[in-house]
């Protein structure tokens, strides 16, 4: 198994630079798993990263990568799948490079239905920084920027998804590693924008700072937030408040910006040639 | 006045924090980070009164800064590198509104490749911008032209954004003594805000407007104007910051070793302390060198320049960024500085420091002494050849 999955990383980079007890490593891990499961052709993937800890997953992987700027990467990853269209585009991002700085390109990759995959990687704070608060940070939580408890109201990452259109919207956490891989799987194999937002751990950061304990303990706070969503849809909205659902939130088949835009050449060809 | 052994980020905040701007705005990136945690930490300590807001991107937090000072408030932000890039549609904007924004920059490379070291490249990207630029050599400085950008700034004759300059890492990450300023003193020195114009319902304005050619080149003449003769204003407060808080700082240029000496080093930044112990090096060899420390790049002060380098033999310039496809940067500015002066001296340049490449006092004497002085154009010191080789 280790075999398995060491094969899709640059063994010459490694050890990564992650803190230890980070969730990259699992969100890294279970990303190779499910590409060997699905039995892709390594040669056809892309790899878009943005600025951030989860970006970095982008440089030791074995597949071209693309090592974009701050926020970048979804938009990146639009050009290179338009240059491309058979190319697998894979985004690694977090909470602050897609849903802050990046949330522009986040929406409109999903409204236009682009042929991407994206995994966020979703600690809820700026961990390369130094733990400043993201889109992300819960309420009340501590921050090196809210150091008397944060005042804004955080982003539901699917939620913003559904709204804009995105036809495969799945949440889980580091610590449901296997509905992870098999997640993962549905979303690359998707035709169309497909995003999963992965809550993770970021102990150097945000847990110091919300005195959460050891990477171990913060990991298990996910089985108290996150909610199947069967069950979260049964609950009463005042008791939704601080819990996210899991699993696939949204799957639904609609055609994709490269459809539409193949039609739309199709037509025109059609009416200027009369073929 | 309290001399405290703190980080060059908090000698910053503490200048920002002194100035009491009315809104504060900014988005975490490396090496600028802990100027803004400090500044958070002050306030949520309920030392300084402001409201914050760490937003969700570079050109977020500009855009804040900017409406507060439309709106009549005195604001502050601080970014570097890639952030400034991002940022820079909304900092042309404020320049050419004439709204007095001091910021901080902690000057890092851009990309690619991605580097978070130090270098000066980002500032460049405001060379042309309007704002007035000052860089910092150590912390006390750093905090000194935060107090000294507030008042050159909001000066009816300037009215103009002030970027203070400061290395990233070499000068907001280490740590030395800073003599911090009274409260009371720079409440004197500065006064509270009065905006020229402001965003008031009662007397409704548009700032920022649309401009056919019949008005646009006239406005952006009186924008730089103002940039230029901004020199006579920078030199009467780096006066009167020394009459008040006793320590020079800050101005135009300053000079080290100069007066007696054949040979000038220009330099900027935090380099200027090097420099100065490979003066000293050499002068006690016998060989008559002095410094050319610019501390404000724009204005560019021409005429001190040549007043400093009048009669001199030789002068080295180093430029810790480059003009891609042409080079030097300083370099040429010294150079069109000194065109048409009588006896010129003999100009080298070099390029140093790029990406947080290290460089000692031994590779700065190399420069002074390199062989046939005045053929040297935008060289390159410290490249590695092992990785140039095909």
């Amino acid at each position: 198994m280790r075999e398995q999955i060491l094969k899709y990383f640059k063994q010459d980079k490694l050890p990564h630079v992650f803190c230890p007890g980070c969730g990259n490593g699992e969100v890294m891990h279970a990303m190779a798993q499910a590409i060997d499961e699905l039995g892709w052709d390594p040669t056809q993937i892309l790899i878009v990263g943005g600025i951030g800890c989860s970006s970095r997953i982008a440089t030791y992987t074995i597949f071209d990568s693309l090592h974009t700027l701050h926020g970048r990467p979804v938009a990146f990853a639009v050009g290179a799948k338009l240059a491309n269209p058979n190319l697998k585009v894979i985004i690694v991002s977090g909470d602050g490079d897609a849903s802050s700085i990046g949330g522009n390109h986040l929406i409109h990759a999903a409204r236009r239905n682009m042929d991407l995959t994206l995994f966020i990687v979703n600690n809820y704070t700026y961990g390369m920084t130094g733990g400043q608060y993201s889109p992300t940070t819960p309420l009340g939580s501590f921050t090196t920027t809210s150091p008397c408890g944060h005042v804004e109201e955080p982003f539901s990452i699917t939620d913003l998804l559904v709204g804009a259109g995105a036809p495969f919207v799945a949440r889980t956490g580091t610590l449901y590693f296997n509905e992870l891989v098999k997640l993962m799987k549905l979303a690359l194999a998707k035709n169309g924008f497909a995003a999963i937002d992965i809550f993770t751990q970021c102990p150097t950061n945000y847990g110091r700072n919300n005195r959460l304990g050891k990477p171990i303990d913060l990991i298990k706070t996910q089985a108290s937030i996150l909610v199947p969503k069967e069950k979260y849809d049964l609950l009463e909205p005042g008791d939704r408040v601080g819990k996210f659902a899991r699993g696939v939130i949204q799957d639904v088949e609609k055609p994709t910006f490269l459809d539409h835009y193949r039609a739309c050449i199709l037509s025109t060809r059609k009416a200027v040639h009369h073929e | 006045m309290a001399i405290e052994l703190i980080e060059g980020s908090l000698a910053i905040a503490h200048g920002a924090a002194l100035c009491r701007p009315g809104v504060i705005s900014a988005y975490p990136i490396t090496p600028q980070t802990h100027i803004v945690e400090d500044l958070a930490k002050m306030v949520a300590d309920g030392q300084l009164k402001t409201e914050f807001v760490n937003t969700e991107s570079e050109f977020g937090a500009a855009s804040v800064v900017l409406g507060a000072l439309a709106g009549g408030s005195r604001a502050y932000t601080a970014t570097t590198s890639q952030g400034l890039a991002l940022m820079l549609e909304v900092l042309y904007n404020c320049a050419g509104m004439r709204l007095p924004l001091v910021m901080c920059c902690a000057n890092r490379s851009l990309s690619a490749p991605l580097s978070i070291w130090s270098d000066q490249q980002d500032a460049m990207l405001m060379r042309d911008s309007g704002f007035i630029m000052g860089f910092a050599e150590d912390a006390q400085e750093a905090l000194d032209l935060h107090i000294m950008g507030y008042k050159i700034a909001e000066d009816e004759r300037v009215q103009l954004p002030y970027m203070v300059n400061v290395d990233g890492f070499l000068i907001t990450h280490t740590f030395e003594p800073v003599n911090i300023p009274d409260q009371k003193l720079v409440d004197e020195y500065l006064g509270s805000y009065k905006p020229f114009q402001v965003l008031d319902p009662a007397n409704p304005i548009t700032m920022g407007c649309f401009t056919e050619p019949a008005y646009h080149m006239d406005v952006r003449y009186q924008m730089h104007k103002a940039n230029l003769e901004s020199t006579k204003v920078i030199e009467e407060v780096a006066a009167s910051f020394e009459k008040k808080f006793g320590r020079p700082s800050g101005g135009l240029i300053r000079n080290y070793k100069l007066d007696d000496a054949d040979t000038v080093v220009v330099a900027m930044g935090s380099i200027t302390g090097l420099v100065e112990e490979a003066v000293d090096t050499l002068r006690g060899k016998g060989q008559k060198v002095g410094l050319l420390k610019i501390k404000t790049l724009r204005p560019f002060p021409t005429d001190k320049v040549r007043e400093a380098l009048s009669g001199k033999k030789h002068v080295v310039v180093m430029d810790r960024a480059m003009s891609a496809g042409y080079g030097e940067i300083l370099g040429s500015e010294i150079k069109a500085a000194l065109y048409g002066t009588p006896n010129p001296p003999a100009i080298d340049s070099f390029i140093y420091g790029l990406g947080g490449r290290d460089i000692h006092e031994d590779e700065i004497i190399g420069m002074i002494n390199r062989p046939n002085p005045g053929t040297h154009r935008s060289e390159w010191v410290g490249l590695r050849p092992d990785l140039l080789e095909e």
